[in-house]
């Protein structure tokens, strides 16, 4: 453990981010995003959803540097009487778990099906690619509608609002698992012709073990830089989703939901109940982008080693 | 060991081994040729021996020895180790023959892995032989690196620490964790210094009276192959041209391709020149042709029928073997 401390502490990973302001300042960003959203029941002035603590007669208002605004409510109210910063801290928090939940879901369909076709090769090659073209060729919306019709029918609408989340999560992990599958194929046929590979099969070792010990962690770099530009795209389906009204019900806004409820009430004036959860998602986002950015750039040997 | 009496037993028997590639061309990968890249190659390696194995680049070489590792599945003929022809097997059935023959590769930056430390590698080989993780398999491991002389501190570095020859005695060890009794040597020197490849060689010669291991040594340096091996066979697209042993091949050589290379080897007293046979350069594409001899268009010494005739490995003397005309009539 030490050992690999010291080694990280000389690496090219970490003289790179510390050469680079923009990684910095996103780092500290996304750190700061995510520290928020899982501390939200201490950080968070109210609880958005516990109906005791909303009042009615508080909807709509402005945020505290606006006249009619009031200290209580820094960024506002939504159209419920919702403390907007409290409901965005929480919104921000089912964006972060559904983000990096569907992420994961993709990652580990996509490195299962990539593994086994890059090295298998052949018809299982063929079948398992197709496969995940033709998921591809499906627009995610569309099995987003699928999927929750589905649902409804099975289990009712009244319990969606518990199941809302890992739904989200299925809906958006089986949609994009593909990419995953696509890049990890490419670097496994890249890895399994190597020498280092044939000794291993020479020695004995079985093609399970050749796989998951030897050519997985010579994926995991190109996995490592689509994982952070991916956890990005699934916020902002899952945001998109929400804004459909196919995502998470207004009770329990992500902030999708809650930029969608604002949208409403926009040209009536309220236009902060929009504006302020758009940003944060836009921060959020673009804070991930730009250190996947970077990411890249060092993980890409081609880049830096000429 | 056992006894002196059974080192002239046969460890490895490769018999009219045939492997040919298709060459696919066009939109619906139509098979357009096939590219003879071992065409009836056979030889033998005596337990505890070495077999160098030699030919320019291209010629089939590493061909042969991964279908000996069984990376390749060979199309024709026989490769018998200690008995069972392993050509025909199965990857199931093969299984426990597997850690009997080991290879050593050319590149030593490949064939380690980039993730794994120099210790993790060599386990590997300990974990098939069914070594558990604890003490004894820390023995195994550091035995092993005193056998390949690294200092047992340096299992825990990554492959990219480490020298060319560092990383080439790694991959000596981690062949050799599995106790194989044929190593193949594919090139194992031809990346390195000169001064290290004497090391390498002198290890490796080492090992081999240590362990009574058999090498099939492929390499396109004559000297290194004359100091290491007892037999020589010497091959040329896709077949071998002669075989003898070493000493035999060098007094001599009877192929004119033999005898060329042989010619070019640099001689290391100052002044005294051999005739150095120069031979055209090979402008044809005749890997694909199995009409005639494979020599043809290059050699000195052709006629009419070397072009349509094919030629027999043919014996001229003690163990020496000749794939053309003239030198059997001699």
């Amino acid at each position: 453990m030490n050992r690999s401390w010291q080694r990280f502490k000389k690496s090219y990973l970490l003289y790179s981010f510390k050469q680079d302001w923009v990684a910095i300042a996103s780092f500290i960003v996304l750190v700061s995003l995510i520290l928020i959203s899982i501390t939200a029941p201490f950080i968070a002035p109210y609880n958005p959803y516990d109906p005791l603590s909303i009042d009615i007669m508080n909807s709509e208002i402005p945020p505290a540097w606006i006249e009619e605004g009031t200290k209580a409510f820094i960024f506002g109210t939504d159209i419920q009487g919702r403390d907007l910063l409290s409901t965005m801290i929480y919104g921000l928090r089912l964006s972060v778990i559904i983000g990096i939940g569907a992420v994961f879901l993709q990652a580990f369909l996509g490195i299962s099906v990539g593994l086994t076709a890059g090295y298998i090769g052949g018809k299982v090659d063929a079948v398992l690619m197709r496969m995940a073209d033709i998921q591809l060729s499906f627009p995610y919306l569309m099995v987003a509608i699928f999927i929750s019709a589905i649902f409804q029918v099975v289990f009712g609408i009244g319990r969606f609002e518990e199941l809302a989340v890992p739904l989200l999560v299925v809906i958006i992990g089986l949609a994009e698992w593909p990419v995953y599958a696509r890049t990890v194929r490419a670097s496994v046929m890249g890895e399994k012709n190597k020498e280092y590979v044939e000794a291993a099969r020479v020695i004995g070792l079985s093609r399970k073990i050749i796989m998951v010990r030897h050519i997985l962690p010579n994926t995991m770099t190109s996995v490592l830089v689509i994982s952070t530009i991916q956890v990005a795209n699934a916020v902002m389906s899952e945001a998109a989703l929400s804004f459909l009204g196919l995502g998470m019900p207004v009770t329990k806004p992500s902030l999708g939901s809650l930029i969608k409820s604002g949208f409403e009430y926009i040209f009536s004036g309220s236009w902060w109940i929009t504006f302020f959860p758009g940003i944060v998602l836009i921060v959020f986002v673009l804070v991930i982008n730009l250190l996947g950015d970077w990411l890249r750039d060092v993980l890409n040997p081609k880049l830096y080693k000429g | 060991m056992e006894s002196k009496s059974k080192n002239k037993q046969i460890i490895l028997r490769v018999q009219n081994l045939k492997k040919y590639f298709p060459i696919r061309r066009g939109f619906f990968q139509k098979i357009a040729g096939w590219v003879e890249a071992v065409d009836d190659v056979s030889f033998e390696i005596e337990e505890g021996k070495t077999l160098g194995l030699v030919g320019e680049s291209g010629c089939g070489k590493t061909t042969v020895a991964r279908l000996i590792l069984k990376l390749l599945e060979p199309d024709q003929g026989k490769i018998i180790f200690r008995g069972t022809n392993i050509g025909k097997l199965t990857e199931k059935d093969m299984k426990p023959l597997r850690k009997e023959i080991q290879i050593v590769f050319q590149d030593p930056f490949g064939s380690l892995n980039p993730r794994m430390t120099a210790g993790l590698s060599i386990e590997e080989g300990l974990r098939i032989l069914g070594i558990k993780k604890g003490k004894r398999r820390k023995e195994r491991l550091e035995k092993l690196l005193k056998m390949v002389e690294m200092s047992p501190d340096t299992a825990d570095r990554y492959p990219h620490e480490f020298s060319g020859g560092q990383r080439q005695r790694i991959c000596i060890a981690r062949a050799l964790s599995v106790d194989p009794s044929l190593v193949v040597c594919d090139e194992p020197i031809s990346a390195l210094d000169v001064s290290i490849q004497a090391q390498i060689i002198n290890l490796l010669k080492d090992l081999q009276n240590r362990l009574g291991l058999s090498y099939l040594f492929i390499s396109h340096d004559l000297n290194v192959v004359s100091y290491l091996c007892s037999t020589i066979s010497v091959m040329y697209k896709g077949r071998i041209m002669e075989s003898a042993p070493a000493e035999e091949l060098f007094e001599n050589p009877c192929h004119p391709y033999t005898i060329s290379l042989l010619s070019a080897i640099p001689d290391p007293v100052p002044g005294r020149r051999r005739k150095i046979e120069l031979l055209e350069p090979d402008l044809s594409d005749s890997l694909m042709t199995s009409k005639g001899c494979r020599f043809q268009g290059r050699c000195p010494i052709e006629e009419p029928r070397c072009l349509e005739e094919k030629i027999g490995f043919e014996k001229v003397g003690e163990k020496h073997f000749v794939r053309c005309w003239k030198a059997v009539k001699k």
